[in-house]
């Protein structure tokens, strides 16, 4: 197994290049191109605001200019679940590659999930711009965090991203199951309500084992809010917790490689 | 010299999930058989102890039929798939021409797909750009490399994929079956770049049904059956060896086909053989003695191609059996061999008016040839008992194809006996792909400035 991943090191070029195509063959042919990566959050969070600030306002103190907040966990959100549902399903996709070409299938959902990456880095601009937008500074010292939270996420999508590739050859319907409880994990996650908002005190113990809350926290408190990083503690123990998962992720994709050539 | 690529009794067994086809992660679940369902429970040997060994520098061709696992065999050289036992050894840098293109993306250029490509099969940006002009050059799409694939014709598809891999310059080089599909043009020059390769010491590893292929091309041959090897070394031989058995399933298979035949006419009931019987009877005459004057409306049914066995039985064909060369029993024979065709027939009373008759027919229904007793001017005395007769064809000129038989018992104006309508199967096979319904005698000679290249007849 460590083997395989000493391998892996090897592979960048082609991760690289296969990044690169994914990136252009999304776009290739619409007209707007690459303005997608803009208009597709854009639009997403034109809806989200138009919907908690005119027609249900969250009204919570300390969340205001409301659809900054949201689009500082949105963004990660769409790149966390973008990612799994494109990896869950990439070694289908990529049967050819893996059953006629001497490839790494791993390369596969790692693509996936550096491409929405991608994705996420092209939409940051609009968090600039909406930062400037609103006269809304974050603090400078917490934007040297903002590597980490995008560090311990990668690794912690990465490592579910494999082993939902990996076992979505041998169970198709995980790719609808996905969809499903994506929908339940954004809702269950502090992105479009804060996580210290009252109603939300009671279930604590839920949401802090919600992997995702500490992610969602971190980047709200690197861009949105104003004091200092308080969460650290808890992206650090999710960094060392998202190893594991990686580890755990890859080892199971390991486990099962063998299959996939016969069973893709 | 360590060898270019070594197997060493390898065995691979592939897996079947059994039973998994319609499982779903909720049934898994519910069933608690998630852990059960993951590890396979059927199994399928696809190659079986099997060894091999290529020098670097050679040309090796692999053969067998569909499903023997030469694939496989090439798969687990490539490193696609993992041996089940044994072990694979390849020295130096692979490219596989399994499919051709396989990591084309249809939405971007063909000058983006064969950086990707080739990036897939292990070269360096740097390795690229270096060979890119060559790589297009080849494939001849100076025109449409800025095209997305997409747009491409699947001939062009299939030039850019191969371009792509053979400019990957491989130390060995696996081909599966792939020149099967460029036209003509551009196989010849898959070819040429094979023979290149070739002289510049590249191993090559070929899986083909093309036997001249292998004769012309490769300097040793395996031959797999099932899974495992049957014959290796020289490529004449085992291409022969290969031949041969294939020859004996068709053999196998022809004999079933006119086992089933005579067993359907015997199930023919009496009243249904009667009613066949009055058609028979026009054809029969018709074929016994085709000089005689016919009513028009008849004519027509002059080669009719009615498989079946009618007659009065008076004297019955109990067995047609057609011999080889060294009077055994065949169903495959080769075109120039001798034929015979032996009938036993039994007159259940003694007859003094009877003709007997043969045709042979090709797959088309056309009569290649007919004759009896009759037409050669033999007058029938007497037949009693039990006899034996016998046709025999010195060479038999017919170009390769499956044939038909017709053999009959009937009288001198028609009245058949025992008819046995295209019964009997056999398969002629010739090394010289001519067309046509007949093979005359025939040689070339040639005078004056005409010259012939030395080498391409197969002797």
């Amino acid at each position: 197994m460590f083997a395989n991943l000493a391998q892996l090191v090897r592979y960048r070029g082609l991760i690289q290049s296969l990044v690169a195509r994914e990136l252009k063959a999304r776009y290739r042919g619409s007209v707007l191109g690459f303005c997608w990566s803009f208009i597709n959050p854009l639009l997403l969070l034109a809806i989200y605001s138009f919907i908690f600030t005119t027609i249900m306002p969250n009204r919570v103190e300390g969340v205001q200019p409301y659809a900054l907040f949201m689009l500082c966990g949105i963004l990660p959100w769409t790149w966390f679940a973008a990612s799994l549902t494109e990896a869950s399903s990439s070694l289908i996709a990529g049967g050819n590659l893996i059953k006629k070409v001497l490839f790494p299938a791993e390369v596969l959902p790692i693509v996936s999930v550096l491409a929405n990456m991608v994705h996420f880095f092209l939409a940051l601009p609009i968090v600039v711009l909406f930062l400037i937008l609103y006269r809304h500074p974050p603090d400078a010292w917490d934007l040297a965090w903002f590597p980490v939270a995008v560090l311990v996420q990668l690794i912690f999508t990465m490592g579910i991203g494999l082993a939902l590739a990996a076992l979505t050859v041998h169970f198709r319907d995980i790719r609808d199951i996905l969809a499903n409880v994506l929908m339940l994990w954004f809702f269950s996650t502090p992105i479009i309500y804060p996580w210290f908002q009252k109603e939300v005190l009671p279930y604590k113990l839920f949401f802090d084992l919600n992997p995702f809350t500490h992610l969602a926290i971190s980047y709200q408190e690197i861009l949105f809010f104003p004091d200092a990083i308080g969460h650290w503690r808890w992206l650090l123990a999710l960094g060392v917790a998202s190893v594991g998962v990686f580890l755990a992720g890859y080892w199971l994709f390991d486990r099962l490689r063998d299959s996939f050539v016969e069973v893709v | 010299m360590t060898p270019a690529i070594e197997l060493q009794d390898v065995t691979k067994i592939y897996r079947r999930y059994g039973g998994r086809q319609f499982a779903t992660l909720k049934s898994a679940l519910l069933q608690r058989s998630i852990l059960r369902d993951l590890s396979p429970t059927e199994t399928f040997p696809a190659l079986q102890n099997v060894s091999l060994t290529v020098p670097p520098g050679r040309t090796y061709g692999v053969i067998g039929r569909n499903g023997s696992g030469k694939s496989t065999a090439l798969k687990l050289v490539a490193g696609i798939t993992k041996p089940t036992s044994g072990t694979v050894t390849v020295q130096g840098r692979i490219s596989a021409l399994i499919e051709l293109g396989a990591g084309f993306h249809p939405e971007i250029s063909g000058r983006e797909n064969v950086f990707i490509n080739a990036v897939m099969l292990g070269l360096s940006k740097r390795e690229i750009a270096r060979r890119f002009d060559d790589i297009v050059e080849f494939a001849e799409l100076q025109d449409f490399i800025d095209a997305p694939v997409k747009t491409y014709s699947s001939g062009m598809y299939m030039r850019l994929g191969f371009a792509v891999a053979i400019h990957v310059d491989p130390d060995v080089l696996l081909v599966d079956e792939v020149l099967a599909v460029g036209d003509e043009g551009f196989t010849h020059k898959c070819l040429d770049k094979f023979a290149e390769l070739r002289r510049l010491g590249k191993t090559i590893l070929l899986v083909t049904h093309s036997l001249s292929l292998v004769e012309r091309f490769c300097d040793e041959a395996l031959w797999l059956d099932e899974g495992r090897a049957r014959a290796s070394g020289d490529p004449r031989r085992v291409v022969d060896a290969y031949l041969t058995a294939v020859e004996k399933t068709e053999q196998e298979l022809l004999a079933s086909t006119t086992a089933k035949a005579v067993a359907a006419t015997r199930s023919v009931t009496h009243a249904e053989s009667a009613a066949t019987q009055e058609a028979g009877k026009a054809a029969a005459a018709e074929t016994v003695a085709p000089a005689r004057a016919k009513p028009d409306g008849e004519l027509k049914n002059m080669f009719a191609v009615i498989e079946g066995r009618w007659g009065s039985r008076e004297i019955e064909i109990t067995d047609v059996t057609l011999l080889d060369e060294g009077h055994q029993p065949a169903f495959v024979f080769h075109s120039g061999d001798p034929m015979a065709v032996r009938l036993k027939v039994t007159a259940h009373a003694p007859a003094t008016d009877f003709v007997f008759g043969v045709s042979l027919f090709n797959a088309d229904g056309v009569c290649c040839y007919g004759t009896n007793t009759f037409i050669e001017q033999m007058d029938p005395q007497s037949l009693e008992g039990d006899a034996e007769v016998i046709f025999a064809v010195d060479s038999l000129e017919l170009v390769e194809g499956t044939y038909k038989l017709d053999v009959a018992v009937h009288t001198c104006d028609g009245y058949p006996y025992d008819y046995h309508r295209l019964l009997y199967t056999f398969r002629v096979k010739s090394r010289t792909p001519d067309v046509g319904i007949y093979r005359p005698k025939h040689r070339w000679t040639f005078s004056g400035g005409v010259r012939f290249k030395e080498g391409r007849g197969q002797g």
